[in-house]
């Protein structure tokens, strides 16, 4: 089977679809009538020039903006209003831009904090621990080393992650999406400001993540290279509208994106 | 032997996350709780209980309260001198209504009071942050003090408008008023400090504090991850005014005795427990801990040294005292910005690599 039909056979029906986003701040039009969807086991990348209202999209689909027009779908049901926990509950964890670790905290606190809606034990038996609330913790605290083993980070688990490199704590930051167990990942600039090697390493991560755990990924990126290697259909953003959606190579001959975004020769 | 964790190696992750992973540690903590609790008791006189150890273990849950609110959630308050007196004033209500009830009782229903109090004051936090929240907190602190002054029902309408602690006991041992033994008073104090500093580990381990931690360090992020921030907020200012409602009913009836507000429950209380928790360490028990021997241990000392070693006059020596804490928390925070806490894990770490520290 060739690589391709084999990707192909991997993914699954639509999991989150967007439809007519409309996001407005004041007098600015940040997205206007946005379409598209996001479908199970696939690698979805969205790109557009700085300013295209890629990260608004993210903040829209993890419920910090809230659209004045359009629909979130997300697993066949249409979403109401929500706040962003709620949407953690739902099943979709994501990264940020800038690092958004929690400094004072140690790796694996920070990764715990990811198991963060799956605990249940309540105040008491918390207060208490023997029992239920240490049990739960040993629990969680093996799960997450399995994600402490998969991103290699063994030697930094009890250091605090404000001490740690720059690309250890995106590394780390992708651990504690990972932690969250969730169906839908959202990376937004997961290899901004790494070097070669970096980028290699997260790029690799990214396609094991979607590989070993069958987690949907949508991803922002800059570097056209890791996108159009790593993603299997790719929504191009310009102005908040939609220039394109498809294939990377659809999308690379899309002379709309050429124009726009990848660079034209004017001769 | 030296005192360091190399070679004490963890098999299981039980093991791995306890309280004080380093044995040296388990034993001296076992050894400070086998002498507090067997030792000090028989040997315990008047000025040792009012002068030493009960201040310093009110205090401390004091100290551990505010922690909590502001060391692991990070919302600055300076409400606490306040909910000390909504504490205070609880267990008042509670020992005059209720004669019959268990001291410890009372002074847990107390906390629980102040902590519905402490969600009431922590609305705002949904709202505000830092240095605004911190003079919504001051409100707080005010409000509860007038309101105390103002209403004769809290001090059930006496003469003075003070309130003071009936005897009352647990077992049938007196642990407030005159008549109660020190030995008594400063175990009642010792029992409730122990368990609650293991009940404010337990909370700061678990899902509760990284939940809290998760807010102080970034917001947005913990709300992306999962924690609810309203719930988080409110349950740091109800568990943070729990302790601190307790700390005021053992300051007001084991300590004091007798108590009028303004006096007893000022905005310099309230300060006094910020600095020893950024003293002692924000986000650390231990550092409560510390903090709380810091502000009220070392002034015992230096006064002590002052006028019973070196033979100075009393006031001279108050005078001098209060330049001298003042220099020693300047040059603490100056080496240490985060407390002393942070100081031992520090020395802690070096420790680790001692002697070969590269």
């Amino acid at each position: 089977m060739s690589a391709s039909a084999d990707r192909a056979a991997k993914i699954g029906d639509t999991m989150l679809e967007v439809k007519d986003i409309t996001l407005s701040f004041g007098g600015v039009k940040a997205l206007t009538d946005i379409s598209f969807d996001i479908k199970e086991g696939e690698i979805r990348a969205i790109i557009g020039p700085n300013g295209a209202g890629k990260s608004s999209m993210l903040n829209v689909i993890s419920g910090f903006y809230h659209p004045q027009q359009g629909e979130v779908w997300f697993n066949g049901k249409k979403r109401g209003p929500m706040k962003p926990y709620q949407v953690a509950r739902q099943g979709i964890a994501r990264t940020f831009q800038n690092i958004a670790l929690f400094k004072g905290m140690s790796t694996l606190d920070n990764l715990m904090t990811g198991r963060m809606t799956q605990m249940k034990t309540n105040l008491f038996w918390q207060a208490i621990w023997k029992g239920p609330a240490e049990k739960e913790e040993l629990e969680h605290r093996e799960r997450v080393e399995h994600i402490i083993d998969f991103l290699g980070i063994q030697a930094i688990r009890k250091t605090p992650v404000g001490r740690l490199p720059y690309g250890m704590q995106k590394r780390v930051e992708l651990g504690r999406a990972l932690a969250a167990e969730a169906k839908l990942l959202l990376l937004d600039e997961p290899m901004a400001g790494m070097n070669l090697e970096e980028k290699e390493d997260m790029c690799r991560f990214v396609l094991d993540v979607n590989d070993e755990f069958g987690t949907t990924i949508a991803l922002i990126e800059h570097d056209m290279g890791v996108v159009m290697d790593l993603s299997d259909r790719v929504v191009v953003l310009d102005y908040g509208q939609k220039l394109a959606d498809g294939t990377p190579d659809e999308v690379r001959s899309n002379q709309a994106v050429i124009d726009a975004y990848l660079g034209v020769s004017h001769d | 032997m030296f005192y360091r964790e190399a070679g004490d190696f963890k098999t299981s992750y039980a093991s791995d996350q306890q309280t004080f992973p380093i044995k040296l540690d388990r034993y001296f903590v076992w050894g400070v709780l086998a002498i507090a609790f067997l030792v000090i008791p028989f040997v315990i006189n008047d000025y040792w209980e009012k002068s030493v150890l009960v201040p310093f273990l009110v205090w401390a849950m004091a100290a551990l309260g505010l922690n909590i609110l502001t060391g692991y959630c990070g919302q600055v308050s300076l409400g606490t001198g306040g909910f000390m007196a909504v504490g205070a004033y609880a267990c008042y209500k509670l020992m005059v209504a209720f004669p019959e009830m268990n001291m410890f009782l009372v002074v847990i229903l107390a906390g629980l009071i102040t902590a519905m109090v402490g969600i009431a004051f922590g609305l705002p936090s949904l709202r505000i942050k830092g240095f605004y929240l911190a003079v919504a907190t001051l409100a707080a602190q005010f409000f509860l003090v007038w309101l105390f002054n103002k209403v004769p029902w809290f001090y059930n309408y006496s003469a003075s408008g003070q309130i003071s602690a009936p005897e009352r006991t647990v077992f049938d041992i007196a642990v407030t008023g005159p008549n109660a033994p020190p030995w008594a008073t400063y175990l009642f104090c010792l029992i409730l400090v122990v368990v609650f500093a293991y009940v404010a580990r337990n909370l700061t381990r678990g899902r509760t504090g990284r939940s809290w931690m998760a807010i102080r360090d970034m917001d947005i992020a913990a709300e992306i991850i999962g924690v609810p921030p309203l719930q988080a907020k409110l349950s740091a200012f109800a568990i943070s005014s729990f302790y601190i409602g307790m700390s005021g009913a053992m300051f007001f009836a084991i300590y004091l005795g007798s108590a009028e507000p303004t006096e007893a429950f000022g905005i310099d209380k309230s300060f006094l427990v910020l600095f020893m928790v950024i003293v002692g360490g924000l986000g650390s028990i231990l550092g409560s801990f510390l903090g709380a021997a810091f502000m009220i241990l070392i002034p015992v000392l230096l006064k002590n040294i002052m006028v019973g070693v070196l033979g100075w006059p009393a006031d001279l020596a108050a005078h001098i005292e209060f330049l001298l804490i003042g220099a020693l928390i300047m040059i603490f925070l100056i080496a240490e910005p985060h407390g002393l806490a942070q100081l031992w894990r520090v020395t802690k770490e070096k420790l680790r690599l001692w002697p070969f520290p590269h």
